[in-house]
């Protein structure tokens, strides 16, 4: 990819200026240039109003793929508190970067960040690549996809990994086709070819009904979303050592298109840290109404679990959709999941099939879900689960 | 407002099989409707039209029968429908599609409004959206559930996991949606059967100027090596007897597996 200039039509208005983070664009004699700073990260590109600039988008073909080295991962948090999945992907991304051969990169973009990026040191990364700025203290596509781009083209990673949660399909998808790189959206297997250093990309499809192995043999980067929940984070090492390289961006709110307006944290509490939970109680269509999901939350409780729910459930709005499990919800893998009146559809068992054991309570037989529990009641889950939770209670 | 609105036809069930001889997807006795999601951004569109006034126009790509999708989209009720088909748009990923979409969007002219749904129920990558707004240099939008359009600006509420958003840009946008936003409305018997002698434009790849490298094979820097059907995990146990009894064999079961809560 190269941003291009086409000076005839260049009037000298300074747009691009205000929306270059590089500061890679000087006014000489009236029109554009671009200075050693610029990453070739196409911010300009849109913000002219007189066609002057332009992307050029490289054929893959003659992309040189071993000018590319390196693993990357995008750290997403909010706040400056990290997600769970960005531990998982520098797990991940150490295990991938070991097997290259290559350094394992973080980067991290926000406003006062700089605390965090210990943290991701010590969960595998070698480097953390640190871009601040006010404006990139929430995310918003358009700062984000510029400056990650800029540094994609300066700095030339093989594989940049992304959490496939809604912020990551967000800037994946821009920051590929910005850049002309594939990408695989949500990823629940990775690994390396090695005699080609190629990213194989395992990922379902059809809700789950497919599994499809995806590679990208000529673009650079190599980009995946990845679902959360699924790889393994390392236990943080305090003692790992590792650098932060600054990159210095400046951001100007005038040129950025999205203005957040609000942004709510919906309530939550430890019932709902799917992600975190060892236990996880589910209901689903079998609970009749919305009131029943009072019977799951009291066996969640005594168990110290989370509670969670299929599709149905959250379609009938009889529980919030962040408590979803399943191919559009969350993908689980506690050590114990309870399922509670729910089918089993495919859609269903393709978040929560990896846990460690699996109870399923249903009246229906024929139901799905038995043929992939560890331990299968059939009955009506009005009379077991109260029961259940009595007697766990009294243990 | 001038609003394009861009589909996929996907198959009817996602409970597809493959063929263990050729691993190729097995189409037959499928039918094609139009992607759940999409069909809350064409009903997105409608009222849009509803309040603003302007134009819906439906887009997609794909093989010829795709023209049933779009069919379906003018019963709703959108004004035109264009087909991108052409034996070099065989083989497009996400990348390649996005590009073809964006051509169509420059070609149609003037657009205010891209709508698409959030991903569709085939792919499930919802790469197409994003990677369309980059193509046209347009702020996007995405996981839309609630949307409001004055003074050339449009405010969206997102939903994002545990969070929700209120964000504000400027027209013309690409904004993908999801199915919360609203209930795609049943078209009429009678639009059916108008819309099934509606005329439909197909353009080719000439007919978008595309660059041959950026569509297609060419086009598309991902490549599929196989698919097969999940590993299915096998089944256990069951515990049968009376409730009290089998609560009781549970709630065992479950104290030996010794689960210290977090």
């Amino acid at each position: 990819m190269a941003v291009r200039l086409i000076t005839e039509k260049c009037t000298g208005c300074k747009l691009c200026l205000r929306a270059c983070p590089y500061g890679g664009i000087e006014i000489v004699e009236g029109k554009a240039r671009f200075n050693d700073q610029c990453t070739q990260c196409g911010a300009c590109v849109s913000s002219c109003k007189f066609g002057a600039l332009v992307l050029e988008v490289t054929f893959t073909r003659d992309v040189d793929v071993d000018q590319y080295r390196g693993v990357w991962v995008v750290a997403e948090h909010l706040h400056g508190q990290m997600r769970r999945g960005t531990y998982e992907l520098l797990g991940e991304g150490r295990r991938l970067a070991d097997k290259l051969g290559v350094e394992l990169a973080a980067v991290l973009f926000g406003d006062g960040v700089e605390g965090v990026a210990p943290d991701l040191i010590a969960h595998g990364a070698d480097k953390v690549y640190l871009a601040q700025d006010p404006a990139l203290a929430h995310y918003r596509t358009g700062p984000y996809t510029d400056v990650l781009s800029g540094m994609i083209n300066q700095y030339r990673p093989e594989v940049v990994l992304v959490s496939a949660t809604p912020q990551g399909r967000d800037l994946a998808p821009r920051v590929a086709a910005r850049v002309s790189a594939g990408l695989t959206a949500d990823c629940t297997g990775l690994d390396i070819d090695e005699d080609d250093r190629l990213l194989v990309q395992t990922r379902p499809a059809f809700g789950g009904n497919l599994m499809a192995t995806i590679v990208c043999r000529e673009a650079r980067p190599q980009m995946a979303t990845v679902r959360p929940g699924v790889m393994k984070a390392l236990d943080p090492d305090p003692s790992r050592e590792g650098e932060v390289v600054e990159v210095p961006v400046k951001l100007d709110e005038r040129a950025i298109l999205t203005k957040i307006v609000e942004i709510v944290q919906q309530e939550s509490d430890g019932q709902v840290n799917l992600q975190d939970a060892e236990i996880i109680v589910s209901g689903g269509r079998g609970l009749g109404k919305p009131e029943n999901f009072a019977i799951i939350r009291e066996l969640a409780e005594a168990l110290g679990g989370a509670v969670g729910a299929s599709r149905a459930a959250v379609d009938a709005g009889w529980i919030p959709a962040y408590h979803q499990v399943g191919q559009t919800g969350r993908t689980v893998q506690p050590k114990l999941y309870i399922a509670c009146g729910i089918s089993g559809a495919v859609q269903h068992l393709a978040g929560m099939q990896s846990s460690d054991v699996i109870v399923a309570i249903n009246k229906d037989p024929a139901a799905p879900i038995f043929n992939i529990a560890t331990y299968g009641i059939v009955g009506d889950l009005f009379e077991i689960v109260p029961k259940l939770t009595e007697k766990l209670k009294g243990l | 407002m001038n609003i394009v609105v861009c589909i996929k036809q996907v198959p009817e069930t996602t409970e597809v099989r493959v063929d263990p001889e050729t691993n190729a997807l097995i189409r037959e006795g499928i039918k094609g409707i139009v992607n759940p999601f999409d069909e809350n951004a064409i009903e997105a569109a409608l009222q849009l039209r509803e309040a603003h006034g302007g134009k819906v126009t439906v887009v997609s790509m794909g093989p010829p029968q795709a023209e049933e999708a779009l069919r379906h989209a003018l019963a709703m009720g959108a004004d035109e429908a264009i087909l991108l088909t052409d034996a070099g748009f065989r083989g497009s990923d996400t990348l390649a599609t996005s590009y073809a979409l964006a051509a169509a969007v420059k070609k149609i002219g003037d657009v205010d409004l891209v709508l698409c749904g959030k991903q569709a129920i085939d792919g499930d990558t919802g790469q197409v959206g994003p990677g369309m707004a980059e193509r046209l240099g347009f702020p996007q939008v995405t996981f839309t559930i609630e949307l409001e359009i004055a003074d050339g600006k449009l405010r969206a509420r997102r939903v994002l996991d545990d969070l929700f958003e209120v964000i504000e840009v400027k027209l013309p946008a690409v904004v993908t949606v999801v199915k919360q936003i609203n209930e795609p409305r049943l078209p009429g018997m009678r639009n059916v059967l108008k819309a099934k002698r509606a005329e439909i434009t197909k353009w080719t790849a000439a007919d978008l100027e595309a660059d041959p490298t950026q569509v297609g094979f060419d086009g598309s820097p991902t490549q599929v090596l196989k698919v097969w059907p999940p590993q299915k995990r096998s089944s256990g146990q069951l515990l049968e007897g009376e409730p009290d009894e089998v609560a009781e064999r549970l709630a065992g079961i479950i104290k030996e597996l010794n689960i210290a809560p977090r």
